[in-house]
Protein backbone atom coordinates (compact mmCIF):
# COMPACT_ATOMS: atom_id res chain seq x y z
CA UNK A 1 0.00 0.00 0.00
CA UNK A 2 1.45 3.29 -1.12
CA UNK A 3 0.51 6.95 -0.76
CA UNK A 4 -1.02 6.82 -4.24
CA UNK A 5 -3.41 4.05 -3.18
CA UNK A 6 -4.39 5.96 -0.03
CA UNK A 7 -5.11 9.03 -2.14
CA UNK A 8 -7.23 7.45 -4.87
CA UNK A 9 -8.86 4.43 -3.21
CA UNK A 10 -11.67 4.24 -0.67
CA UNK A 11 -9.61 2.58 2.02
CA UNK A 12 -12.62 1.49 4.07
CA UNK A 13 -13.73 -0.69 1.13
CA UNK A 14 -10.52 -2.75 1.01
CA UNK A 15 -9.68 -5.60 0.69
CA UNK A 16 -11.66 -5.79 -2.55
CA UNK A 17 -13.87 -8.78 -3.38
CA UNK A 18 -11.86 -9.89 -6.43
CA UNK A 19 -10.40 -13.39 -6.25
CA UNK A 20 -6.75 -14.02 -5.30
CA UNK A 21 -4.54 -12.98 -8.23
CA UNK A 22 -7.38 -11.35 -10.23
CA UNK A 23 -6.25 -9.03 -13.02
CA UNK A 24 -8.84 -6.41 -12.08
CA UNK A 25 -6.72 -5.32 -9.10
CA UNK A 26 -3.68 -4.85 -11.35
CA UNK A 27 -5.75 -2.79 -13.81
CA UNK A 28 -7.12 -0.58 -11.03
CA UNK A 29 -3.53 0.03 -9.89
CA UNK A 30 -2.47 0.99 -13.43
CA UNK A 31 -5.49 3.27 -13.74
CA UNK A 32 -4.85 5.27 -10.58
CA UNK A 33 -1.20 5.70 -11.57
CA UNK A 34 -2.44 7.05 -14.93
CA UNK A 35 -4.76 9.54 -13.20
CA UNK A 36 -1.90 10.60 -10.92
CA UNK A 37 0.36 11.18 -13.92
CA UNK A 38 -2.36 13.11 -15.77
CA UNK A 39 -2.70 15.32 -12.71
CA UNK A 40 -6.50 15.36 -12.87
CA UNK A 41 -8.31 16.64 -9.80
CA UNK A 42 -10.31 13.77 -8.27
CA UNK A 43 -13.50 15.85 -8.38
CA UNK A 44 -13.12 16.37 -12.14
CA UNK A 45 -12.98 12.63 -12.89
CA UNK A 46 -16.09 10.51 -13.37
CA UNK A 47 -15.78 6.73 -13.35
CA UNK A 48 -18.77 4.83 -14.73
CA UNK A 49 -19.09 1.06 -14.68
CA UNK A 50 -21.57 -1.63 -15.72
CA UNK A 51 -22.25 -5.03 -14.19
CA UNK A 52 -19.82 -7.86 -13.57
CA UNK A 53 -16.56 -8.22 -11.69
CA UNK A 54 -15.20 -5.16 -13.53
CA UNK A 55 -18.23 -3.15 -12.42
CA UNK A 56 -17.06 -3.30 -8.82
CA UNK A 57 -14.16 -0.98 -9.64
CA UNK A 58 -16.23 2.18 -9.14
CA UNK A 59 -16.92 1.18 -5.55
CA UNK A 60 -13.24 1.16 -4.69
CA UNK A 61 -12.03 4.39 -6.29
CA UNK A 62 -12.46 7.83 -4.81
CA UNK A 63 -13.75 9.83 -7.81
CA UNK A 64 -17.27 10.76 -8.90
CA UNK A 65 -18.46 7.21 -9.43
CA UNK A 66 -21.51 5.67 -11.03
CA UNK A 67 -22.27 1.93 -10.95
CA UNK A 68 -24.93 1.44 -13.61
CA UNK A 69 -26.99 -1.36 -15.19
CA UNK A 70 -25.72 -4.24 -17.29
CA UNK A 71 -24.30 -3.11 -20.63
CA UNK A 72 -25.55 0.45 -20.15
CA UNK A 73 -22.46 2.11 -18.69
CA UNK A 74 -21.77 3.90 -21.98
CA UNK A 75 -25.35 5.17 -22.21
CA UNK A 76 -25.16 6.64 -18.69
CA UNK A 77 -21.69 8.04 -19.42
CA UNK A 78 -22.92 9.68 -22.64
CA UNK A 79 -25.64 11.50 -20.69
CA UNK A 80 -23.12 12.53 -18.07
CA UNK A 81 -20.67 13.89 -20.63
CA UNK A 82 -23.39 15.80 -22.51
CA UNK A 83 -24.65 17.41 -19.28
CA UNK A 84 -21.21 18.10 -17.82
CA UNK A 85 -18.67 18.27 -20.65
CA UNK A 86 -15.97 19.43 -18.22
CA UNK A 87 -15.81 16.01 -16.54
CA UNK A 88 -13.13 13.53 -17.56
CA UNK A 89 -15.25 10.44 -18.11
CA UNK A 90 -13.85 6.91 -17.85
CA UNK A 91 -16.09 3.92 -18.51
CA UNK A 92 -15.23 0.48 -17.14
CA UNK A 93 -16.77 -2.59 -18.72
CA UNK A 94 -16.11 -6.29 -18.97
CA UNK A 95 -16.07 -8.25 -22.22
CA UNK A 96 -19.64 -9.50 -21.77
CA UNK A 97 -20.84 -6.12 -20.52
CA UNK A 98 -19.28 -4.25 -23.47
CA UNK A 99 -19.72 -6.62 -26.40
CA UNK A 100 -22.78 -8.75 -25.59
CA UNK A 101 -25.29 -7.04 -23.30
CA UNK A 102 -24.00 -3.58 -24.21
CA UNK A 103 -22.72 -4.37 -27.71
CA UNK A 104 -25.11 -1.95 -29.33
CA UNK A 105 -24.11 0.88 -26.99
CA UNK A 106 -20.45 0.19 -27.71
CA UNK A 107 -20.66 0.45 -31.49
CA UNK A 108 -22.78 3.59 -31.36
CA UNK A 109 -20.54 5.28 -28.80
CA UNK A 110 -17.62 4.52 -31.16
CA UNK A 111 -19.56 5.97 -34.10
CA UNK A 112 -20.42 9.17 -32.22
CA UNK A 113 -16.85 9.82 -31.14
CA UNK A 114 -17.83 11.37 -27.83
CA UNK A 115 -14.86 12.44 -25.70
CA UNK A 116 -14.49 9.70 -23.09
CA UNK A 117 -12.26 6.72 -22.42
CA UNK A 118 -13.73 3.23 -22.43
CA UNK A 119 -11.67 0.67 -20.57
CA UNK A 120 -12.70 -2.89 -21.44
CA UNK A 121 -11.56 -5.74 -19.17
CA UNK A 122 -11.39 -8.72 -21.53
CA UNK A 123 -10.98 -11.86 -19.44
CA UNK A 124 -12.66 -14.05 -22.09
CA UNK A 125 -15.43 -15.27 -19.76
CA UNK A 126 -18.41 -14.27 -17.61
CA UNK A 127 -16.52 -14.54 -14.33
CA UNK A 128 -19.01 -13.28 -11.77
CA UNK A 129 -21.88 -15.54 -12.84
CA UNK A 130 -19.83 -18.73 -12.86
CA UNK A 131 -17.83 -19.03 -16.06
CA UNK A 132 -20.27 -18.99 -18.98
CA UNK A 133 -18.65 -18.34 -22.39
CA UNK A 134 -18.77 -14.75 -23.62
CA UNK A 135 -18.40 -13.24 -27.12
CA UNK A 136 -14.63 -13.08 -26.57
CA UNK A 137 -14.09 -16.66 -25.37
CA UNK A 138 -11.61 -18.13 -27.86
CA UNK A 139 -12.91 -20.91 -30.11
CA UNK A 140 -12.47 -24.35 -28.53
CA UNK A 141 -11.91 -22.92 -25.02
CA UNK A 142 -13.92 -24.53 -22.22
CA UNK A 143 -16.60 -22.81 -20.16
CA UNK A 144 -19.41 -24.03 -17.91
CA UNK A 145 -21.80 -23.56 -20.84
CA UNK A 146 -19.30 -25.06 -23.31
CA UNK A 147 -18.16 -28.33 -21.70
CA UNK A 148 -16.89 -29.60 -25.08
CA UNK A 149 -15.32 -26.28 -26.11
CA UNK A 150 -16.80 -23.06 -27.51
CA UNK A 151 -18.08 -23.31 -31.09
CA UNK A 152 -18.41 -19.61 -31.81
CA UNK A 153 -15.51 -17.61 -33.23
CA UNK A 154 -14.62 -14.75 -30.87
CA UNK A 155 -14.87 -10.99 -31.24
CA UNK A 156 -11.68 -8.98 -31.65
CA UNK A 157 -12.75 -5.98 -29.53
CA UNK A 158 -10.05 -3.64 -30.84
CA UNK A 159 -10.88 -4.39 -34.49
CA UNK A 160 -14.61 -4.08 -33.75
CA UNK A 161 -14.08 -0.60 -32.28
CA UNK A 162 -11.85 0.56 -35.14
CA UNK A 163 -14.53 -0.64 -37.57
CA UNK A 164 -17.29 1.13 -35.62
CA UNK A 165 -15.41 4.44 -35.80
CA UNK A 166 -13.62 4.96 -32.48
CA UNK A 167 -10.90 7.55 -32.92
CA UNK A 168 -8.38 5.96 -30.53
CA UNK A 169 -8.00 2.22 -29.99
CA UNK A 170 -5.29 0.48 -28.02
CA UNK A 171 -4.77 -2.92 -26.45
CA UNK A 172 -2.87 -3.70 -23.28
CA UNK A 173 -2.63 -6.57 -20.83
CA UNK A 174 -2.69 -6.91 -17.08
CA UNK A 175 0.84 -8.36 -17.28
CA UNK A 176 2.25 -5.23 -19.00
CA UNK A 177 1.07 -3.00 -16.14
CA UNK A 178 3.45 -0.13 -16.87
CA UNK A 179 2.53 -0.01 -20.55
CA UNK A 180 -1.15 -0.08 -19.56
CA UNK A 181 -0.69 3.14 -17.56
CA UNK A 182 0.92 4.75 -20.64
CA UNK A 183 -1.99 3.65 -22.85
CA UNK A 184 -4.61 4.97 -20.40
CA UNK A 185 -2.77 8.32 -20.26
CA UNK A 186 -2.64 8.49 -24.07
CA UNK A 187 -6.30 7.49 -24.39
CA UNK A 188 -7.40 10.07 -21.82
CA UNK A 189 -5.47 12.84 -23.54
CA UNK A 190 -6.95 11.96 -26.92
CA UNK A 191 -9.91 14.13 -27.91
CA UNK A 192 -12.69 11.75 -28.89
CA UNK A 193 -13.82 8.23 -28.05
CA UNK A 194 -10.88 6.16 -26.83
CA UNK A 195 -11.07 2.43 -26.32
CA UNK A 196 -8.50 0.53 -24.31
CA UNK A 197 -9.02 -3.21 -24.51
CA UNK A 198 -7.20 -4.98 -21.71
CA UNK A 199 -6.45 -8.68 -22.02
CA UNK A 200 -6.74 -9.75 -18.41
CA UNK A 201 -7.00 -13.01 -16.55
CA UNK A 202 -9.72 -14.83 -14.65
CA UNK A 203 -7.87 -17.70 -13.00
CA UNK A 204 -10.94 -19.06 -11.25
CA UNK A 205 -13.45 -19.27 -14.07
CA UNK A 206 -11.34 -19.27 -17.23
CA UNK A 207 -7.84 -20.47 -16.32
CA UNK A 208 -8.93 -23.38 -14.16
CA UNK A 209 -10.89 -24.88 -17.07
CA UNK A 210 -8.28 -24.12 -19.72
CA UNK A 211 -5.01 -25.54 -18.40
CA UNK A 212 -3.90 -22.25 -16.87
CA UNK A 213 -4.36 -23.23 -13.26
CA UNK A 214 -2.92 -20.22 -11.43
CA UNK A 215 -2.81 -16.44 -11.87
CA UNK A 216 0.93 -16.82 -12.52
CA UNK A 217 0.28 -19.27 -15.42
CA UNK A 218 -2.21 -16.82 -16.89
CA UNK A 219 0.17 -13.85 -16.66
CA UNK A 220 2.93 -15.93 -18.29
CA UNK A 221 0.48 -16.84 -21.08
CA UNK A 222 -0.07 -13.10 -21.70
CA UNK A 223 3.67 -12.49 -21.69
CA UNK A 224 4.21 -15.26 -24.27
CA UNK A 225 1.30 -14.38 -26.55
CA UNK A 226 1.41 -10.56 -26.62
CA UNK A 227 3.32 -8.88 -29.44
CA UNK A 228 4.32 -5.28 -29.97
CA UNK A 229 3.12 -3.74 -33.25
CA UNK A 230 6.60 -3.40 -34.74
CA UNK A 231 7.41 -7.05 -34.11
CA UNK A 232 4.05 -8.28 -35.38
CA UNK A 233 4.52 -6.38 -38.65
CA UNK A 234 7.53 -8.56 -39.51
CA UNK A 235 5.74 -11.86 -38.83
CA UNK A 236 3.73 -14.13 -41.13
CA UNK A 237 0.04 -14.92 -40.57
CA UNK A 238 1.02 -18.41 -39.49
CA UNK A 239 3.36 -17.08 -36.81
CA UNK A 240 0.71 -14.64 -35.63
CA UNK A 241 -1.88 -17.37 -35.07
CA UNK A 242 -3.16 -17.40 -31.46
CA UNK A 243 -1.15 -14.29 -30.62
CA UNK A 244 -2.33 -10.72 -30.19
CA UNK A 245 -0.93 -7.26 -30.75
CA UNK A 246 -0.51 -4.78 -27.89
CA UNK A 247 0.05 -1.03 -28.00
CA UNK A 248 -1.70 1.74 -29.87
CA UNK A 249 -3.64 0.22 -32.76
CA UNK A 250 -5.50 3.17 -34.24
CA UNK A 251 -5.70 6.94 -33.89
CA UNK A 252 -7.66 9.37 -36.04
CA UNK A 253 -8.43 13.04 -35.78
CA UNK A 254 -12.19 13.37 -36.34
CA UNK A 255 -14.83 15.83 -34.99
CA UNK A 256 -15.84 15.27 -31.35
CA UNK A 257 -19.54 14.82 -30.54
CA UNK A 258 -20.08 17.30 -27.67
CA UNK A 259 -18.29 20.07 -29.56
CA UNK A 260 -20.29 19.33 -32.71
CA UNK A 261 -23.51 19.35 -30.67
CA UNK A 262 -22.67 22.72 -29.10
CA UNK A 263 -21.83 24.08 -32.54
CA UNK A 264 -25.21 22.94 -33.87
CA UNK A 265 -27.06 24.56 -30.92
CA UNK A 266 -25.16 27.80 -31.54
CA UNK A 267 -26.04 27.67 -35.24
CA UNK A 268 -29.74 27.04 -34.61
CA UNK A 269 -29.88 29.85 -32.00
CA UNK A 270 -28.50 32.26 -34.55
CA UNK A 271 -31.15 31.07 -36.98
CA UNK A 272 -28.44 29.95 -39.34
CA UNK A 273 -29.89 26.52 -40.22
CA UNK A 274 -29.19 26.52 -43.92
CA UNK A 275 -26.56 23.83 -44.40
CA UNK A 276 -26.35 24.24 -48.15
CA UNK B 1 28.48 3.66 -7.07
CA UNK B 2 27.14 1.83 -4.03
CA UNK B 3 24.19 -0.53 -4.29
CA UNK B 4 20.83 0.94 -3.33
CA UNK B 5 18.98 -0.71 -0.46
CA UNK B 6 15.26 -1.20 -0.21
CA UNK B 7 12.82 -1.93 2.54
CA UNK B 8 10.07 -4.26 1.35
CA UNK B 9 6.91 -4.80 3.36
CA UNK B 10 3.94 -7.11 2.79
CA UNK B 11 0.61 -6.29 4.43
CA UNK B 12 -0.55 -9.72 5.57
CA UNK B 13 -4.09 -8.50 6.12
CA UNK B 14 -4.47 -7.60 2.44
CA UNK B 15 -2.42 -10.47 0.94
CA UNK B 16 -4.59 -13.18 -0.69
CA UNK B 17 -1.70 -15.60 -1.29
CA UNK B 18 -1.89 -15.49 -5.11
CA UNK B 19 1.88 -15.96 -5.49
CA UNK B 20 2.35 -13.33 -8.22
CA UNK B 21 5.09 -11.38 -6.40
CA UNK B 22 6.92 -14.62 -5.56
CA UNK B 23 6.85 -15.77 -9.20
CA UNK B 24 7.70 -12.50 -10.92
CA UNK B 25 10.42 -11.09 -8.65
CA UNK B 26 13.53 -11.42 -10.85
CA UNK B 27 15.83 -11.88 -7.83
CA UNK B 28 13.62 -14.04 -5.56
CA UNK B 29 13.17 -11.64 -2.68
CA UNK B 30 9.95 -13.37 -1.57
CA UNK B 31 8.97 -16.81 -0.40
CA UNK B 32 5.66 -18.18 0.89
CA UNK B 33 4.69 -18.85 4.50
CA UNK B 34 2.49 -21.58 5.99
CA UNK B 35 -0.62 -19.79 4.67
CA UNK B 36 0.99 -19.43 1.20
CA UNK B 37 1.15 -15.67 1.77
CA UNK B 38 4.21 -13.72 0.65
CA UNK B 39 7.04 -13.11 3.08
CA UNK B 40 10.17 -11.10 2.45
CA UNK B 41 13.14 -13.39 2.95
CA UNK B 42 15.99 -11.81 0.98
CA UNK B 43 15.49 -8.02 0.96
CA UNK B 44 19.22 -7.45 0.33
CA UNK B 45 18.81 -8.83 -3.20
CA UNK B 46 16.15 -6.25 -4.18
CA UNK B 47 17.07 -4.12 -7.19
CA UNK B 48 14.07 -1.79 -6.84
CA UNK B 49 12.41 -2.79 -10.15
CA UNK B 50 9.02 -2.61 -8.38
CA UNK B 51 7.55 -5.41 -10.49
CA UNK B 52 5.96 -6.76 -7.28
CA UNK B 53 4.25 -3.43 -6.56
CA UNK B 54 2.99 -3.12 -10.15
CA UNK B 55 1.61 -6.66 -10.35
CA UNK B 56 0.19 -7.10 -6.83
CA UNK B 57 -3.60 -7.13 -7.35
CA UNK B 58 -4.20 -6.36 -3.67
CA UNK B 59 -1.66 -3.55 -3.16
CA UNK B 60 -0.07 -5.27 -0.20
CA UNK B 61 3.57 -5.03 -1.31
CA UNK B 62 5.49 -1.84 -0.71
CA UNK B 63 9.07 -1.08 -1.78
CA UNK B 64 10.85 1.90 -0.26
CA UNK B 65 14.38 3.00 -0.91
CA UNK B 66 16.44 3.31 2.27
CA UNK B 67 18.14 6.67 2.20
CA UNK B 68 21.25 6.99 4.35
CA UNK B 69 21.85 10.49 5.60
Amino acid sequence: MDAIHRKYLRMDKLPHIWCPGCGNGIIMGSFIRAIDRLGYDQDSVAAVSGIGCSGRITGYMDFNTLHTTHGRALAFATGLKMAKPGLKVFVFMGDGDATAIGGNHLIHACRRNIDMTAIIFNNHIYGMTGGQYSPTTPRDAYATTAPYGTMDPHFDIAKLCVGAGASYVARGTSYHAKMLTDLIVEGAEHKGFSVIEIITHCPVNFGRRNELETPVDMLLWQKDHALRMAKAAKMTDDELKDRFVIGRIHRADIPEYVEEYDRLIEMVRKGDTDRG
Amino acid sequence: MTKKNFEITVDRKLCKACGICVAFCPVSVFSRDHDDKAVVTCPAKCTGCRQCELLCPDYCVRVEEIVHE
